[in-house]
């Protein structure tokens, strides 16, 4: 099977056993020392920390914050990629440009000038603030944080694929005397769809880990706004590093069920399209 | 060939004796913000320095949190020195792995602090609230700045200052238990570091009173501009001594304990005094501090060690896991 056909990457072996070296060193081998670090705790240790009710309380905080940003960049993602790839206007290559701010931002700005937008005295708490709209130091202000530094995700993975998507497919919909949104929901939806999810997921993972931004405009208030990545620092802090490393690995474990959750939920609708997985 | 690899012997050659007459350096790891203190320390030692030995130093400085610093000496950062504004980030060196002598707190005068601060009160000009003492910050509706107990050193000193005089006021624990709930219910952010508070408080405009340590309170005078605020000084308060050591086990092997224990000593001597209180930090030399005692205003105060029976102590029943501050958290 694989000798077969030429490849552009020299033999199978080589490949395969060059991948799996490189994610090992990169990625497995580190992750690695952080469960074995947590082992030193012992079982009952191990979940007296990661069960902690201020820690249980940042789970569903972190992941419940992360997974809402991703569904929020999601929805505006696909629109802002359809714009950026369906219209032609004065500005669009700036606009396209802006897209990648977030990633390129150190996120300690990021968070920094949020926080001064939304403060009570900021250019736009300012006009929040009479109407009872808290943002900076509630969790409203984590869930703003984790929209802006998820934004490039969904536009980037559905951009190609929009781009790709011949107008005459819709335009044949459209002959054939489907409405606008049985195009969109039978015809356009379908293809991107699996983008979309992808975009979706690294959306979500980046928002779960992320500290930097989140940090400053959180407050930081026990069982209200801690996220997990802060209690990890916490006890860090302390020196308590199999404690961090617990909550560390418990929010692996989570973030991995999530991320499988997610590949599953593609491989069924690649399925259900008539598509290879 | 051969000739090459003569030029090549004679390059190497010539750039390891190059290492080898380079000016002696030393590392001093510290903590976030006693930046503008050493730059101007450091200047001063290496002078002092060459006119006394004709030896040229080179100091280097790390700045970081505190706790992070330590850690980094535990794993292996080459630190001649380290110079902290609280015990336990140097005791833990001696836990983890005995990087400092156990007493290392007799190696130098005042137990190894040259200088301490105080926990002080910075409000809005003219003190609408008419804040005066830690009685004050429980009242309903009053809003505390204080950086996180769990992240900072700052916040830490600030938690204790409170229970210290509460635990005065009501003679007992439980009474001290409740006042801090009460004061740690009016914070509503809690700032990572104390710099993070400092914006909170002033370029934010959150909050009524901001509690930190008195030469922040005046770098803030400075910085953000005069007029703006006013220093509380309260009825009781924590002082807060900076502890410096020598990293025993770097400067047996880097060959520097002479010159590390005498950049140390140099923070003691009359003119490290003198640049420190201008830094409004409290000198340890009583004739120094007599000088500039119009910088520092009397103010009775305790330490974790005369009041709290020391930082393991003060550490196990405060800010461990399910401590006190854990339990007042939670509450909310």
């Amino acid at each position: 099977m694989f000798a077969a056909s030429r490849r552009v990457f020299p033999g199978f072996n080589l490949s395969v056993g060059y991948s799996l070296v490189y994610l090992s060193l990169i990625v497995l081998i580190p992750l690695a020392a952080v469960a074995i670090k947590s082992g030193n705790l012992g079982w009952a240790a191990f979940w007296d920390v990661v069960s902690a009710p201020n820690v249980v309380a940042s789970y569903k905080l972190s992941f419940g914050a992360a997974l809402l940003a991703g569904l929020i960049n999601a929805l505006f993602g696909l629109t802002l990629a359809w714009v950026l790839v369906r219209y032609t206007f004065p500005g669009k290559r700036l606009i396209d440009a802006l897209v990648d701010l977030p990633f390129a931002l150190p996120t300690a700005v990021t968070g920094i000038a949020l926080t001064a937008l939304y403060s009570q005295n900021g250019w736009v708490g300012q006009y929040l603030e009479p109407l009872g709209i808290k943002v900076a130091f509630t969790p409203l202000g984590i869930l703003i944080a984790l929209v802006f530094i998820g934004l490039p995700f969904v536009v980037r993975t559905v951009q190609p694929v929009l781009e790709d998507l011949e107008t005459e497919l819709e335009e044949a919909a459209a002959s054939l005397g489907a409405s606008r949104w049985q195009t969109f929901r039978h015809v356009v939806l379908p293809i991107l769809f699996p983008a979309i999810l992808t975009g979706f997921a690294l959306a979500f993972a980046r928002a779960v880990g992320e500290y930097g931004s989140v940090i400053f405009i959180a407050g930081n208030i026990p069982m209200v706004s801690e996220i997990t990545p802060l209690l990890i620092i916490t006890k860090l802090e302390q020196y308590d590093y199999e404690g961090a490393t617990a909550i560390a690995v418990s929010m692996l474990v989570i973030s991995l069920l999530l991320l499988l959750a997610i590949n599953g939920l593609q491989a069924w609708t690649a399925k259900r399209t008539g598509r290879r997985a | 060939m051969k000739r090459l690899q003569k030029i090549l012997a004679f390059t190497l050659a010539a750039a390891f004796s190059a290492g080898a007459f380079a000016q002696t350096s030393l590392l001093n790891v510290s903590y976030d913000v006693a930046r503008e203190l050493y730059k101007d320390i450091n200047p001063a030692f290496v002078a002092s320095w060459k006119a006394k030995t004709g030896e040229t130093l080179n100091i280097k400085q790390s700045h970081g949190g505190s706790s992070k610093q330590a850690g980094a000496i535990i794993a292996g950062l080459q630190a001649d020195v380290i110079t902290m504004n609280q015990a336990p980030d140097i005791d833990i060196l001696f836990t983890r792995g005995g990087l400092v002598n156990k007493n290392w707190r007799k190696a130098f005068p005042y137990d190894a602090a040259p200088y301490s601060s105080v926990s002080v009160f910075l409000v809005r000009k003219g003190n609408p609230k008419g804040i005066k003492d830690w009685s004050d910050l429980t009242q309903s509706g009053l809003k505390v700045i204080v950086p996180n107990p769990k992240l900072t050193g700052n916040g830490r000193y600030t938690y204790l200052a409170a229970w210290g005089y509460a635990l005065q006021k009501t003679r007992s624990e439980a009474g001290a238990k409740d006042f801090v709930a009460k004061l740690f219910a009016n914070v509503p952010v809690l700032d990572g570091g104390g710099r993070g508070a400092t914006t909170t408080f002033t370029q934010r405009g959150i909050g009524d009173v901001l509690v930190t340590f008195e030469n922040e309170a005046h770098l803030i005078e400075q910085e953000v501009g005069a007029g703006k605020f006013d220093i509380v000084y309260p009825s009781l308060t924590i002082e807060a001594p900076a502890p410096v050591a020598v990293v025993d086990s770097v400067v047996a092997k880097r060959g520097t304990a002479k010159q590390a224990k005498a950049y140390l000593n140099f923070l003691f001597s009359n003119q490290g005094q003198e640049i420190i209180a201008k830094h409004h930090l409290r000198p340890k030399n009583p004739a120094v501090f007599k000088k500039y005692a119009k910088r520092f205003p009397a103010v009775k105060t305790f330490t974790v060690e005369s009041l709290l029976g020391g930082w393991a102590a003060a550490h196990e029943k405060h800010f461990a896991d399910g401590g006190v501050y854990d339990q007042i958290a939670r509450r909310r």
